[in-house]
């Protein structure tokens, strides 16, 4: 491999670093289990395409039932409302850094 | 002692021993979380075969290579990634030692050394009668074998399948690959059978797998509860014969997914308790038998938390924060904790089971109220919407751990 070809292989395997989770309320690194922050081609949506408030409604609707879910309608309802907007915020917070 | 303390202070020293789901994914959330902490990664192969999906490869749906994940975005992260064998923790000296004889000194250590399968327990099953009788628990040549095996069985023939005892590695496993391996003869063998040979009475899911057998492969898999003689008592490799103690069966196709304990790493640092598996503090995952040293994933009691590669890489990142933490004299956090696993019954039909986790009495507790399976009576669309989430969350996690 010729020393340019080697070089654009290292520049390129520095991948976008991930958020740190210091000081992140309970539950908010298991939510990247399945979500990715930013947008990518997945079927299950980016946790940073979404504000705080339409986080925290989506989990009550999952949570309530009143909105239709696969998987989301039981893990939310291991959350309570204050650790809902606990996490919500922060994503909120940590993507607008 | 006290020269120790300020090394440490000045540039922490973290040792990550088993590069999977868990210990390669808190390899790099540690370096993520803190530049300044020097992370060394070891891992005996410098390619990953992963296990969730591989029983869609033994069902010919899917190819190895797909499963195959290798450490160069873990190192251009800037962890030291070694491909050596850990051999021995010595845990008063805080070093770990490799099979060349070096020695990695720590600050924390973190093992993740994922399962052994027991060649001890069930008689006549050893890791030559493995080569008759694959167990393709660990995703690779094993994994390729049982299905060439399968490729190769006459229509007519019984693919015979057993299953451990809890706990074990994937406690849905044995039943998505028993529905996979079905939809196999359905496709390419439809006069053949499978019979799934199990040490229990009961099994992750049962409800939903044993509705859809009935509804996808009618008559095509025989599951023997342990009540019923499912229990193996020994095996002849040769004649690929399971003896049960109500009876022998002849296979045409043999599977044995033998007992598993803790790899053995995990006794050598002496983080395995008399079961075989390690006590784990839940809010750290700090080794209730060697302070300092952090054990994730397959090996761990995890309580309620299943041994699952979601579950491995929910510990790592919780365990991740944990340890920089207390490198950094932080009190961690007390965590709460996801798993959510996928079953294949076909490729276009998904079952999950869900939960939410915490410390409570010094285990990870279900959080009471969440949780679960998927319902009984979801029309197609949300088992195929389930399956598609299924390969989301592959592509997602491997993303994340090794992409």
């Amino acid at each position: 491999m010729s020393a340019p070809v080697r070089m654009l292989i290292a520049v390129t395997l520095v991948a976008a670093p991930a958020l740190t989770m210091a000081a992140s309320p309970p539950g908010a690194a298991s939510c990247l289990g399945c979500h990715t922050v930013n947008a990518g081609d997945n079927p299950v949506p980016p946790i940073g395409a979404l504000s705080a408030e339409q986080i925290v409604s989506a989990m009550q609707a999952f949570r309530s039932g009143s909105r239709p879910a696969t998987v989301m309608d039981r893990v939310a309802k291991g959350f309570s409302d204050e650790e809902i907007k606990a996490i919500a915020q922060w994503y909120a917070s940590a993507k607008a850094k | 002692m006290g020269s120790a303390r300020a090394a440490a202070k000045a540039a922490p020293r973290v040792v990550v021993i088993g590069g999977g789901f868990a210990g390669a994914s808190c390899a790099r959330l540690i370096k993520n979380e803190d530049r300044d902490i020097s992370v060394t990664l070891v891992e005996a192969n410098s390619t990953y075969i992963a296990c969730p999906f591989s029983n869609a490869v033994v069902a010919g749906l899917r190819e190895l290579d797909r499963q195959k994940f290798g450490y160069d975005r873990v190192r251009a992260d800037g962890i030291d990634v070694v491909h050596r064998k850990a051999t021995a923790v010595d845990a008063k000296q805080r070093s770990v030692v490799l099979d060349d004889g070096k020695r990695l000194a720590y600050d924390r250590l973190v093992v993740a050394p994922g399962v052994d399968l027991r060649f001890d327990a069930i008689p006549g099953y050893n890791e030559a009668a493995a080569e008759a009788m694959p167990h393709a628990w660990k995703a690779g040549e094993q994994t390729l074998l049982l299905r060439r095996q399968l490729e190769a069985m006459k229509d007519g023939g019984v693919v015979v399948m057993s299953a451990p005892a809890n706990p074990f590695r994937c406690p849905p496993g044995p039943y998505e690959r028993a529905s996979l391996i079905a939809h196999y003869l359905k496709t390419h063998k439809p006069r053949s059978k499978l019979i799934l040979l199990d040490a229990k009475d009961a099994f992750s899911k049962q409800k939903l797998f044993e509705a859809a057998w009935k509804e996808l492969y009618p008559g095509m898999i025989e599951w023997v509860s342990l009540s019923f003689g499912g229990q193996v008592t020994r095996v002849e490799a040769a004649t690929r014969t399971f003896v049960t103690e109500f009876g022998t069966h002849r296979a045409d196709v043999a599977n044995v997914i033998p007992p598993q304990r803790a790899g053995a790493l995990a006794t050598a640092a002496g983080v395995a308790d008399q079961t075989g598996w390690c006590p784990v503090d839940p809010v750290t995952f700090e080794s209730k038998l060697q302070p300092g040293v952090h054990v994730l994933g397959d090996a761990i009691i995890a309580g309620g938390m299943p041994k699952s590669a979601f579950a491995a890489n929910s510990q790592a990142r919780v365990c991740a924060v944990a340890v920089v933490d207390l490198l950094r004299e932080r009190t961690p956090a007390s965590p709460k904790l996801i798993n959510t696993c996928y079953s294949l019954v076909a490729p276009d039909y998904g079952i999950s089971i869900a939960g939410v986790y915490q410390p409570a009495n010094g285990l990870l507790t279900d959080v009471q109220g969440a949780g679960g399976v998927s319902p009984m009576d979801a029309p197609k669309s949300v088992r195929a919407q389930e399956a598609t989430y299924a390969e989301a969350w592959f592509k997602t996690i491997t993303r994340g751990v090794f992409g």
